[in-house]
């Protein structure tokens, strides 16, 4: 085959518009990566910038949602303007995920742009519950409101109740509602059911919710990260088991200076040891 | 590809006032059926197709589920569109078996049959594009300027390139054969407006634009169905009047032209992988010149 002018110039002017196209597109979906923090993915969900590469929108997720809390984006409307066209999302304050055991939408997922690798769903992390405003919380407050806690699926290890002192009465307790980041799953279902004109317990996609302790921090008390470094679990220092001439400690409290002999016929007389 | 030093750009349509009316000819000669019988039949397939689609979310009848992108048929038979996988693996993410089985079952299934079928039978952005060419010859509108045929494989090559590069599947934000079948069936306005856009830029801008020169879907189907076996031909060549019906009705009326007049020693049967295999010019033709047919079938006469 060969080239002549005319087909060479057709082929650049055609490459050139196809080039245009293809970068319009690719920019129009850019905004997309900014994905408004209420909009959760599904149980499963891969890196959001993979899962714009893997999800190919045409959900099946959707329709195999027992709750019917997923929906596809379509633009335009709200929260789902900044969502990507057609892929999966939920709004945890209108229908929470329900934790299905069999985690069908993962299992419906035919690209695994929702790992198939999530078989247990208390292992999924759809997001992080925050309790972001202690100001309304009833609980901060002082009362007995507990629904957080108590409609938690992973109760007693996501969300614990933390007994504090109630400075304002000094005799009563509060109850903080406190998430453990480690076991919740972002189900939603605590932001769905507090009872506030607007939840003051929020999932947030993980990325914005928590925080990340500098690499170089070891935790001394966790025996799983030492990491190399010295333990801590011995005491710091080796104290003598018999106590030593000169000891100041029993001056300080207020006793005798420590003295050997009488210590020693001390137990002579009482053989039962100090304190009787 | 056809020789494009044959292709003129009107391909004679103009000299010929039946043009204006295609089919009036073939209504009076056949009767109003076999004069509309595959177009009926392409509407009813579409129909079938997005009706199965409905079937569960308006009647709760789960025949299938999911979209053309990727759907499941009672719950054995996965589909995945070719083209929208193709741009998963240029995003380097290798997906579930379901997925490469659907795109391997598709693939198979349109290679064998060949054509663009989909295009012609199934996508519903067919009809959109069938009404603005219809609406075109009404209201006359012999205006704009279609963009080149071999635009569409440079814009696929395009699209998986910059997929690679962002990461994203780049044509599922503007596709409008996924954004106008998923505003069907899962609901949604604004993507209504990418119909209209594909209305709009065929009506008044290109004729037949959009399927014909720009959709990087079909022109993967294309590509897949290139060696298939059905294939429409123009076996009775001898009959033709010249009445240019065919070429005004024809979707992609440069793949006519060799068949039909046997030019550069080209045999009966249209093999250009741009035909769509809509046997619309099987209806319009008053002397029935054309035929559906497989692609190693020369007879002619």
């Amino acid at each position: 085959m060969t080239l002549n002018r005319r087909q060479v110039l057709q082929a650049s002017a055609s490459a050139t518009t196809a080039g245009l196209l293809a970068g319009g597109a690719a920019l129009l979906g850019r905004p997309a990566l900014a994905r408004p923090a209420q909009a959760l993915r599904p149980p499963g969900a891969i890196a959001e910038a993979d899962f714009l590469g893997a999800c190919v929108r045409c959900g099946l997720c959707v329709r195999d949602c027992p709750p019917q809390n997923l929906k596809l984006s379509r633009w335009g409307d709200g929260l789902a303007r900044d969502v990507a066209i057609g892929t999966p999302y939920f709004v945890a304050r209108e229908i929470p995920c329900e934790m299905c055991e069999a985690v069908p939408c993962v299992k419906a997922c035919p690209t695994g742009a929702l790992d198939h690798r999530l078989t247990d769903i208390n292992q999924a992390r759809m997001g992080v519950a925050v309790l972001i405003d202690q100001e309304n919380c009833l609980n901060f407050l002082g009362l007995r409101c507990d629904v957080c806690y108590r409609v938690c699926p992973v109760i007693d290890q996501a969300i614990t109740l933390e007994k504090v002192s109630n400075p304002r009465s000094d005799r009563h307790a509060m109850l903080l509602p406190t998430v453990h980041a480690e076991h919740c799953t972002g189900c939603g279902k605590c932001e769905k059911s507090c009872v506030l004109e607007q939840a003051a317990i929020k999932v947030l996609p993980t990325a914005i919710a928590r925080g990340e302790l500098g690499h170089h921090y070891r935790k001394g008390w966790d025996a799983t990260n030492q990491g190399g470094r010295p333990h801590f679990d011995a005491p710091v220092q080796n104290l003598p088991a018999q106590p030593v001439p000169g000891d100041l400690a029993p001056l300080r409290s207020g006793r005798e200076a420590y003295d050997p002999a009488a210590a020693a016929s001390a137990n002579a007389t009482h053989p039962a040891g100090p304190g009787q | 590809m056809t020789d494009p030093a044959v292709i003129s750009r009107s391909f004679g349509i103009s000299r010929s006032a039946a043009a204006k009316a295609p089919g009036r000819d073939a209504v009076r000669d056949k009767g109003w059926w076999r004069a509309h019988r595959f177009l009926v039949l392409r509407r009813l397939s579409q129909l079938a197709v997005f009706g199965l689609f409905l079937l569960g979310p308006l009647a709760g009848l789960w025949v299938v589920k999911g979209n053309l992108s990727s759907s499941l048929t009672l719950g054995v038979l996965p589909l995945t569109d070719p083209f929208l996988l193709a741009q998963v693996l240029a995003t380097r993410h290798w997906p579930e078996t379901s997925a490469l089985l659907g795109a391997a079952i598709v693939i198979v299934f349109y290679a064998t049959v060949g054509g663009r079928v989909f295009c012609s039978w199934v996508c519903p952005v067919n009809v959109v594009t069938d009404s603005a060419a219809w609406l075109r010859r009404k209201l006359k509108i012999t205006t704009g300027r279609a963009p080149r045929g071999g635009l569409r494989y440079w814009l696929a090559g395009a699209v998986l390139l910059a997929s690679a590069i962002t990461g994203q599947l780049v044509w599922e934000s503007v596709n409008p054969v996924s954004l106008t079948q998923r505003a069907l069936i899962f609901g949604g306005s604004v993507a209504w407006g990418a119909a209209a856009a594909v209305f709009l830029f065929d009506l008044l801008i290109a004729p037949r634009g959009w399927c014909g020169h720009a959709c990087p879907v079909g022109a993967a189907y294309a590509l897949i169905g290139s060696k298939g076996l059905l294939r429409v031909a123009a076996t009775h060549s001898s009959r033709c009047n010249d009445c240019a019906d065919c070429y005004a009705v024809c979707p992609e009326p440069q793949v006519i032209v060799l068949p039909l007049k046997g030019k550069a020693g080209h045999g009966p049967v249209i093999t250009d992988r741009d035909c769509t295999n809509c046997g619309r010019c099987i209806d319009v033709c008053g002397p029935d010149v054309f035929r559906y047919t497989h692609r190693l079938d020369s007879k002619r006469d």
